[in-house]
């Protein structure tokens, strides 16, 4: 195991998930502590002093966006897990659902202890099916149980919680989106400031947070901002959760504490690369994250600021490895798709830039690009940094210029010669 | 919808007071499982029940891909097509059962049992090639495998 454990520390068998074993495991014991002992402000002093940062892109400092949340100003605050796990090659908050949602109830319920919210939420895709199985059972034992509800553990805190699902909308899993979403109209993100802690939901103070960052509060809560700044580096402290895919022999969910060498988790953990192939190049952080060639990860370890020093980020999480021999015009054209159909069509430039971009990776795999679609590539990416509501348009343009810095000969040669120099191959047989 | 609102009433109580903008997207998911799909009828009688402008539901049923106006085949087949699942053969078996159904994309059979959809990374991509079938997610997809399950849809 790539170090320490916080979220993945026990072994997963049919009935990990309950009520039962997780409170065997010690589970809302850091509740009760918080409840007893803490007074609201030392919660969310003791989250800010632990440095954990945000897990489902950004990487922003929890501790400082629940800063701006004023406890008593006389207004109802309201906490958002955001569950609405999309960014392709991201499936690790799908495993906190599935097998330890609790974890994620006790975290929220500190939460809301700490920020003064009477009724939180969790906004799920709505696709997972077992994970919401999974977490509303989880929620109905938690109400059982006493956890949720008025007068929690006897004290004066009362807290509720909502399961919301989604109805398919990447752009959902945007914050701004989310809250539109949740208050049950299409997901258009929103022009920020005012930022969601000053007028989220229903123009309320909100946090929104990712299920993985809130994971991590009742083990901070529970052993301290000390304790958990051991783990990790100075800059990344803590652990995070992968989300490996494509061609490893054996991909799946690993947590890995922060600064851990990048290549021993993918020859030992992961079980190499198929067929023993040479990585051509690995999306580190869910595809929106820029591509990084097998020779520029190869001493890199996985902590924050260095993905940051290379120009590229840890993202989501999400880390789908690329054998040599896979085409990149081919699994770029995919990309472009998946933009162009995700975005919202609010603002111009997303609207329009991503069909282009798709349009023009149609053309180019189907033999009739032209010389001059390269820098046309470039120039939409360039052109839509920055002139959008939320981070979508810029993602698409951040992941095409990714590819095309790295890779520009495939899409000369591909362009020339009207063909894939890979033969517009993506697969990598296990048999091989 | 009418004979849905016993449990809209349930569900409202769930939520803080003030929210019921909010239940227009699992109103109109409980309504899609019912009928299978959204009727004019639903959409009227939700923006009356709920006190939201008609043209709020009629933009999430179009915005969302998750929901739709008109009925589909009994089994829905979701065919995920993003970059770890093609990494992983999907265009290979999509073609497989292709063929087997004799229907493309966005169609239905003659018989009504089945209907194909493409869709973007449902969040499976350790256990790619993966498709969903109504609710249900079916991971580590192979011709065989898909043979096996089809048959197994009646």
């Amino acid at each position: 195991m790539p170090g320490r454990q916080i979220i993945m520390s026990f072994p997963v068998t049919a009935t990990s998930h309950t009520l039962a074993e997780y409170r065997s495991r010690g589970g809302y014991g850091a509740l009760e502590k918080a409840l007893r002992s803490m007074k609201p402000a030392e919660v969310v002093k003791e989250v800010t002093a632990s440095g954990l940062q945000g897990r489902g892109g950004a990487a922003f400092p929890v501790g400082r966006k629940w800063q701006v949340m004023v406890y008593d100003d006389g207004q109802p605050h309201y906490l958002i897990a955001n569950a609405d796990e999309g960014e392709p090659g991201t499936f690790k908050d799908r495993w906190i659902l599935e097998n330890n949602p609790h974890v994620l109830l006790e975290s929220m319920l500190i939460t809301s202890y700490a920020l003064n919210v009477r009724n939180c939420f969790v906004y799920i895709r709505g696709e997972f099916d077992l994970p919401y199985r999974r977490l509303a059972g989880a929620v109905e034992e938690a109400y059982a149980a006493g956890f949720f509800g008025e007068r929690i553990l006897g004290t004066d805190f009362s807290c509720d919680i909502v399961v919301y699902r989604g109805a398919g909308a990447y752009v959902a899993g945007e914050a701004s989106g989310l809250i539109s979403s949740l208050e049950g109209k299409k997901s258009y993100p929103r022009n920020r400031p005012p930022r969601l802690t000053v007028r989220g939901l229903y123009q309320r103070p909100t946090v929104v947070n990712n299920v993985e960052s809130l994971s991590n509060i009742a083990w901070i809560v529970a052993h301290g901002a000390a304790a958990y700044k051991e783990i990790g580096t100075p800059k990344s402290p803590g652990t995070r959760l992968y989300s490996v895919s494509g061609h490893v022999n054996r991909p799946g969910v690993y947590e890995a504490e922060l600064g851990y060498p990048w290549m021993k988790f993918l020859e030992e953990d992961c079980g190499g690369i198929v067929g023993g192939r040479a990585i051509k190049c690995v999306v580190p952080g869910g595809v929106s994250s820029k591509v990084l060639t097998g020779a520029e990860i190869k001493d890199l370890a996985l902590s924050h600021e260095a993905l940051w020093d290379v120009g590229s980020t840890l993202g989501s999480g999400g880390m789908i490895v690329i054998a040599e021999g896979t085409c990149m015009v081919t699994l770029s054209q995919i990309l472009m798709r998946f933009y162009h159909h995700e975005s919202c069509g609010q603002c111009t430039p997303c609207r329009h830039g991503t069909g282009w971009l798709h349009r023009i990776m149609d053309r180019i795999v189907a033999g009739q690009g032209r010389p001059e679609d390269i820098e046309r590539l470039y120039y939409i990416a360039k052109f839509n940094d920055g002139t959008t509501i939320c981070g979508l348009g810029d993602a698409a343009g951040y992941a095409i210029s990714g590819i095309l810095d790295k890779f520009r000969d495939e899409f000369e040669y591909y362009i020339e010669h009207k063909r894939s120099r890979y033969d517009g191959n993506l697969e990598c047989l296990r048999s091989s | 919808m009418r004979h849905l609102i016993p449990e809209f009433e349930k569900l409202r109580a769930r939520f803080p007071a003030g929210f019921e903008s909010s239940m227009v997207l699992p109103c109109v998911r409980r309504i899609q499982e019912d009928r299978g799909y959204v009727a004019d009828e639903d959409i009227s009688g939700l923006a009356a029940y709920l006190g939201v402008p008609q043209i709020q539901i009629e933009e999430v049923l179009s915005f969302y891909t998750m929901f739709r106006r008109r009925p589909i085949g009994r089994w829905h087949l979701q065919f995920c097509h993003n970059v770890s699942c093609s990494m992983n053969g999907a265009e290979r078996i999509l073609e497989h059962v292709q063929k087997k159904l004799g229907i493309r994309p966005g169609e239905t059979t003659p018989d009504g049992r089945f209907t194909l959809s493409l869709v973007e990374c449902l969040g499976s991509c350790g256990t790619a090639p993966m498709m969903m079938v109504n609710e249900g997610y079916h991971e580590n997809l192979t011709s065989e495998a898909v043979d096996e399950l089809l048959e197994g849809l009646k």
